[in-house]
């Protein structure tokens, strides 16, 4: 994003840290969470922090705001916002700081909002505190409202929180943010917890009034598409350090830092497939928080590590014009050897002849909740073949998750709709269903820590299925159960352990080894990696390759990870509002000709595939399921949209090319395809 | 909303009959022959079949049952066999009795107890938070009767400063009459004290370390109107049904604060009853009891509802 | 749609319960955590004083509880009499002493009986849900109405004055309290994924109760085993006082109260203070313990 050019003024950077030691007192014991962290973010730029959980992200910006916990506390280095000592400051002037320097976005914009008071009035709570009348302040509120888009002001400000979407809220919290024209905004995972689509809007709102404002930016992330997207100069931490630093484009092109390498390396880029390469994921575990090892803190996960590395702590070496690296041999940082996982032998992919196992024929699925009736599912119909991986993408509100939890008997179909297992008719209910049905359709849980029960050891949740599903017993249970471990990469210390003292990628291991123990023919994987570090994402999506290919197992795999699904899918299922569609083979509904929503997704998402020159807006929010549009549900946000027919009829799902179907009125000849993609330095940005 | 009330209401009904049936049990069915209970087990057959007769216990259990609760809810309890009078006018004064101590000791309790919750919440771990903890803590489990015996024993008879019975003279002033009822109150207070205001701590804590507070505080906002504005309306949301549920507690107090005052409010009036056998007052009584306490909770239920915008506003989301 | 986890998780992390090994060692944590807690020891320690009177009252009592001396009735507190004696010329202090026998059977036993029937309840209902819930919630919520001294008030009335009825009835009374907040947690429960998987795997009802759900649940139930016991030392007390608990000539606290209590007008204020006192100590002990093990267990 290129940065208006910059006034010749030399004045104090917005932010300056210098280095700064953050630790934390837990039961008597001092951990030093943040070590050693300094940089600048000069007027009018937007420098973003990029790093996996625990490296320390959150903890600075709460530490610039002056609001850690209570046995937290910055134990050296100086933070100055516009010139001025922070952590000199207090009462009054802190205040002052707050109200008028700094500002923060937070991620879930639903709870930073107080429930019990109106909006407008939270928001013009802001102007009051810089002198203004009630009403005035109102005013400004409003007119502030219209800045971040908003269209009907008046009303919006009259609301509760509950009352609007994540979206919405968010653009609120950003106009509250705003309201002041803080010479520093701080926005730590500000779109993580929003749709696509939205997450687009919002993002590209920010850019906007960035430049409007000329506000500096400190942007915290741990999506990299996100920051090579928002950001000037980026700074990545690893557990508490800052390992590298440098202007976006170059950093993201050229990293010089073994750990920037090996996280570029794990996320799965266009022109990747499971069928050509195995993921690359960095081995080894985060360092527990606080220990403060003799040499380089990343030398234990790093393949160039020599004596030296493990010895001697590095120090930030210049690593060419305004580039940083803390790494003893930073010019060789891309030579980085490939792990031996991603030297694996890669999938198969399809198999060549297509044996139907599961099916969905015409399935619907209706709550009932208070006043409406939410139309979860739509007239479904999809097949899903032996050994094939059936990529399931859309938004909140597409009933992708509904789909898998109705085919798994979780909850059942409207009636009039029927899924069936290898031509027979399976029982809407899993309790209804026949122990072989069970032992045949199986699920990896988004979140590990809910889906494993916290009481029992890994021992007992991955012998309890074998023994139910798969009916083993005594030593034939033993064998298995240690073969089991093996094929997910356990080890047998593991087995008496409790889900708690497992790392999130232990925990997803045992959640699939659990799956797999009934030997099924169908997992559906429901957003398997999204609650995991990048670095351990790519391992497990490795591990379930893996196992497909000895297996031949068949994946109904969810998620909103665009990127992830376009790796390890052969077919991909859009959904939008409880309907299909489009569905077809991968690389075709990717590239096009493709749907518009579709298209419009796949603009959306910042990827560091570059930026498309050209990104789709999509008016609105999506609509609520209790109250889908009439004929195309997608059409009041289409920038496709032919006209009348659109609004008045239903599209059905055709076959419009051999395995490729689509909900559309639009022929396919004339519908878009994906641009050539564009490196990050080189893009302009509207 | 009016829907919600509506259901609410019904279930209280539903759940009032079943307390009915399970008190007409207890009353009559379970303690065996009433009848004999009372005459003593010398008294000879005829004048017990006599007063079974007259009683109406000869009639089958549904029928003893059915005329009970169609007269109860036309408004007539029967008679009380210890005032051979009839039971209304004699509940509906202890009531309005028992009625006039509670809501003093409410009255005491509730702004006491949510004001030490609060002011322990914001001083989370310094001594003041754990002063009143404890001190809650303590006064909410030692029973009322040991506690109005030691109050009788220091201020009303060590001290001379207040009255130990708790029945003022017949047309005192309101303030004579509070000088009488301040010290059957003060056990209550007691009890009730330390309930909420945990619960008032509980809530302002849970209040204080939300993300809107935190919204609030990095607006530039001074800590008192954080506290005010912001957090004291979501901390006291969830006291107000605490509040409701005291209610229970309260009554039960009232039983043993009554007794040890010889007060004559509803709460003596059941314990009286139950230890001379006068079965139509101990049901009419403690229906009565069941009947009061629906009745503060669903007052309490109808106030959260109004000051909760998340209820009273519906929530659909709008683009 | 979720992420790893942000910084201000960190402490979740530094948990040493994530870093320690084996079943052992977590119990002798726990252990050491509460003994940490002074207000937890203060309890413990009175609790243990008056376990060791009810066991061994008889022993450790300076004389008869149950003696008359009519040549020595009403003395005030004395070397001889260190609580004085009541108008019969019993000792106070010995009966003080013994006193705690009855109340440390009856109120111990009535809670367990009410938690493990409450925690049944409330398991059934938590987890089955449907009409079974909802009329069973309306039973509870009948019981709820009315106040624990009434509901034993006039159970006591209706089967008869005994202990065993005591320990019935309070048993029975606690077991819809419990049930309900059982239920609650058991809901929440409920929704996690791991309950899914379970019935994803064909188990029934009954497995996923007991196996799964139950070890989930058991700190909230200890908890409200502590709380419930003090409540129901109260109750005991409060009933013998009106009557309708222990029976005499137990030198049961609260009956001793109800007994004595027209005397103190005349003055004899020590046949009443100190078994006041005792009933006193009583409960603020056991709630310190249920304060402190609440504080360590839902950590």
């Amino acid at each position: 994003m290129s940065a208006p050019s910059p006034s010749p003024a030399p004045a104090a950077p917005a932010l300056e840290l210098d280095g700064v030691e953050i630790s934390y007192r837990v039961r008597g014991r001092t951990l030093a969470v943040v070590r050693d962290v300094s940089f600048a973010v000069a007027r009018g730029e937007s420098y973003g922090l990029v790093g996996e959980s625990g490296c320390g992200k959150s903890t600075i910006a709460l530490a610039i705001v002056r609001y850690l916990a209570a046995n937290g506390r910055v134990s050296s280095g100086s933070i100055r916002v516009d010139g001025r000592d922070v952590l000199a400051l207090s009462g009054r002037r802190l205040r002052e700081l707050r109200a008028r320097t700094v500002s923060m976005v937070y991620q879930e914009p639903g709870r930073a909002l107080n429930p019990t008071i109106r909006v407008g009035r939270q928001i013009a709570e802001v102007f009051e505190l810089q002198g203004l009348s009630r009403r005035e302040a109102r005013e400004r509120a409003g007119e502030m409202l219209a800045r971040v888009q908003i269209a009907d002001a008046e009303s919006v400000m009259a609301r509760y929180p509950h009352q609007l979407s994540g979206g919405m809220l968010q653009r609120c919290v950003i106009a509250m943010a705003l309201a002041a024209r803080p010479s520093l905004l701080i926005l730590d995972e500000p779109t993580t917890a929003l749709d696509a689509t939205v997450e687009a809007e919002v993002l590209d709102l920010i850019a906007a009034l960035r430049q409007e404002l000329s506000t500096s930016l400190l942007f915290i992330s741990h999506n990299l598409g996100v920051i090579a997207r928002m950001c000037d100069r980026v700074g990545v931490l690893y557990a508490g350090e800052m390992v590298e630093e440098g202007p976006a484009s170059e950093l993201f092109e050229n990293p010089r830092h073994p750990y920037t390498v090996g996280l570029l390396r794990c996320i799965p880029r266009r022109g990747t497939s499971k069928t050509r390469r195995m993921l690359d994921p960095i081995p080894g575990f985060l360092p527990d928080p606080g220990s403060r090892p003799d040499g380089c803190i990343f030398a234990p996960r790093c393949a160039l590590a020599r004596e030296r590395c493990r010895a001697e702590p590095p120090p930030l070496y210049q690593s060419g014009r305004a580039r940083l690296a803390r790494c003893h041999f930073h010019e060789h940082a891309h030579t980085l050897p490939r792990s031996e996982q991603a030297q694996g032998e890669p999938s198969a992919g399809r198999p060549a002849e297509q044996v139907p196992l599961l099916s969905a024929a015409r399935v619907s699925k209706t709550f009932r909740q208070a006043a409406h009736q939410v139309h979860a599912l739509q007239d479904v119909t999809i097949t899903l073949a032996a050994g094939e991986t059936l990529g399931l993408v859309g938004e909140s509100g597409s009933g992708k998750t509904t789909l898998a939890r109705v085919l798994l008997g979780l909850t059942g179909p409207d009636p009039g709709g029927e899924v069936t297992l290898d031509g027979a008719p399976l029982a809407p209910l899993a309790r209804s269903r026949t122990p072989a049905q069970l032992k045949a359709l199986q699920i990896v849980f988004q979140n590990p820590d809910a889906a494993l029960n916290r009481r029992h050891s890994v021992r007992r949740l991955i012998a309890r299925p074998l023994s139910k599903l798969g009916g083993y017993r005594g030593e034939a249970l033993a064998r298995r159960l240690t073969e089991l471990l093996a094929a997910v990469r356990l080890s047998e210390r593991h087995l008496p352990m409790r889900p708690v003292r497992l790392s999130g990628g232990l925990k997803q291991r045992v959640a699939i080894a659990r799956a797999f123990a009934g030997d099924p023919r169908l997992v559906v994987c429901d957003e398997p990696t999204s609650a995991l570090d990048v670095s351990v994402q790519a391992a497990i999506l490795n591990l379930l390759v893996d196992l497909q290919r000895r297996q031949g197992v068949s994946y109904l795999f969810i998620s909103h990870d665009l990127g992830v699904v376009r790796y390890i899918s052969d077919r991909i299922a859009v959904m939008y509002l409880g309907r299909l569609m489009e569905l077809g083979p991968a690389e075709r509904v990717f590239s096009g000709p493709h749907h518009p929503y579709t298209e419009a997704l796949l603009s959306a998402v910042p990827s560091l595939d570059g930026v498309r020159r050209e990104r789709i807006r999509l008016e609105g929010e999506i609509p609520s399921a209790a109250n889908p549009p009439a004929g195309c549900p997608f059409h009041t946000r289409c920038h496709r949209k032919l006209g009348r027919i659109c609004e008045e009829s239903e599209p059905p799902l055709l076959e419009v090319e051999p395995g490729h179907q689509l909900a559309c009125h639009i022929p396919l000849a004339e519908l878009g395809r994906e641009p050539a993609a564009v490196p990050i330095g080189e893009h302009v940005e509207r | 909303m009016v829907a919600f009330f509506l259901k609410r209401l019904a279930l209280a009904l539903v759940t009032l009959w079943i307390l009915s049936v399970l008190v007409f049990l207890a009353g009559q069915v379970f303690p065996g022959d009433p009848a004999r209970a009372i005459l003593g087990p010398l008294a000879a057959p005829q004048a017990v079949a006599a007063l079974q007769r007259q009683l109406g216990l000869d009639r089958p259990l549904l029928d003893q049952y059915w005329r009970w609760i169609s007269h109860l809810v036309q408004g007539n309890p029967g008679l009380s066999y210890q005032y051979q009078a009839p039971i209304g006018p004699i509940l509906t004064s202890a009531l309005y009795r028992s009625l006039k101590l509670g809501l003093l000791a409410f009255v005491i309790v509730v702004p006491l107890g949510i004001a030490g919750g609060v002011v322990a919440a914001l001083n989370v771990g310094r001594p003041i938070d754990r002063v009143i903890s404890v001190l809650g803590l303590s006064m909410t489990v030692v029973p009322e009767f040991v506690s109005g015996i030691i109050l009788i024993l220091v201020l009303g008879i060590g001290l001379h400063l207040l009255p130990i019975s708790a029945s003022p003279p017949a047309g005192a002033g309101f303030f004579t009459t509070l000088k009488y009822l301040i010290m059957p109150a003060i056990p209550l207070v007691f009890v009730l004290f330390g309930y909420i205001a945990r619960m008032a701590r509980a809530g302002t804590i849970e209040a204080l370390s939300s993300d809107y507070t935190r919204t609030a505080v990095l607006k530039g906002l001074a800590r008192g109107l954080v506290v005010r504005r912001h957090v004291l309306r979501n901390s006291l949301l969830p006291t107000i049904t605490v509040i409701a549920t005291q209610t229970g507690y309260l009554i039960g107090g009232l039983v043993v604060v009554e007794t040890l005052f010889r007060y004559p409010g509803i709460g003596s009036l059941v314990a009286n009853a139950a230890t001379n056998k006068d079965f139509p007052m101990l049901e009419a009584g403690v229906l009565t009891i069941g009947a009061v306490y629906m009745v503060a909770t669903l007052l309490a239920d109808l106030l959260f509802s109004v000051l909760d915008p998340r209820i009273r506003v519906a929530g659909a989301e709008q683009g | 749609m979720s992420i790893a986890v942000p910084d201000p998780q960190i402490a979740a992390h530094l948990e040493p319960g994530a870093l320690s090994a084996g079943r052992r060692q977590r119990w002798r944590e726990l252990g050491r955590e509460l003994l940490r807690q002074k207000l937890f020891l203060v309890g413990a320690v009175i609790l243990l004083w008056w376990i060791v009177a009810a066991i061994f009252g008889y022993q450790i009592a300076p004389q008869n509880p149950y003696a008359q001396n009519l040549t020595a009735i009403n003395l005030a507190p004395s070397g001889a009499h260190l609580f004085g004696t009541d108008n019969l010329g019993r000792d106070m202090l010995s009966r003080v002493i013994v006193g705690s026998r009855e109340i440390l059977i009856i109120a111990p036993l009535a809670t367990l009986i009410g938690t493990v029937l409450g925690a049944a309840l409330g398991l059934a209902m938590g987890y089955l849900r449907g009409l079974f819930d909802d009329v069973l919630s309306r039973f509870v919520e009948a019981f709820l109405a009315l106040p624990l001294v009434v509901t034993g008030l006039i159970a006591i009335f209706a089967f008869g004055r005994s202990n065993t009825t005591l320990i019935i009835v309070i048993g029975i009374v606690f077991a819809p309290l419990i049930a309900r907040t059982v239920r609650a947690a058991v809901i929440s429960e409920r929704e996690l994924e791991y309950i899914a998987a379970a019935r994803l795997r064909g188990e029934r009802a009954l497995y996923v109760m007991a196996v799964e759900i139950l070890p989930n649940v058991l700190a909230p139930i200890t908890v409200e085993f502590t709380v419930r016991l003090g409540y129901a030392i109260f109750a005991v007390a409060t009933l013998s006082f009106l009557g309708f608990g222990v029976q005499p000539p137990s030198p049961d606290w609260g009956l001793e109260i109800a007994t004595n209590y027209g005397q103190v007008t005349a003055g004899y204020w020590w046949e009443v203070l100190f078994d006041a006192l005792a009933i006193a100590s009583l409960v603020v002990a056991v709630n310190l313990i249920s304060d402190g093990l609440e504080a360590v267990l839902e950590r």
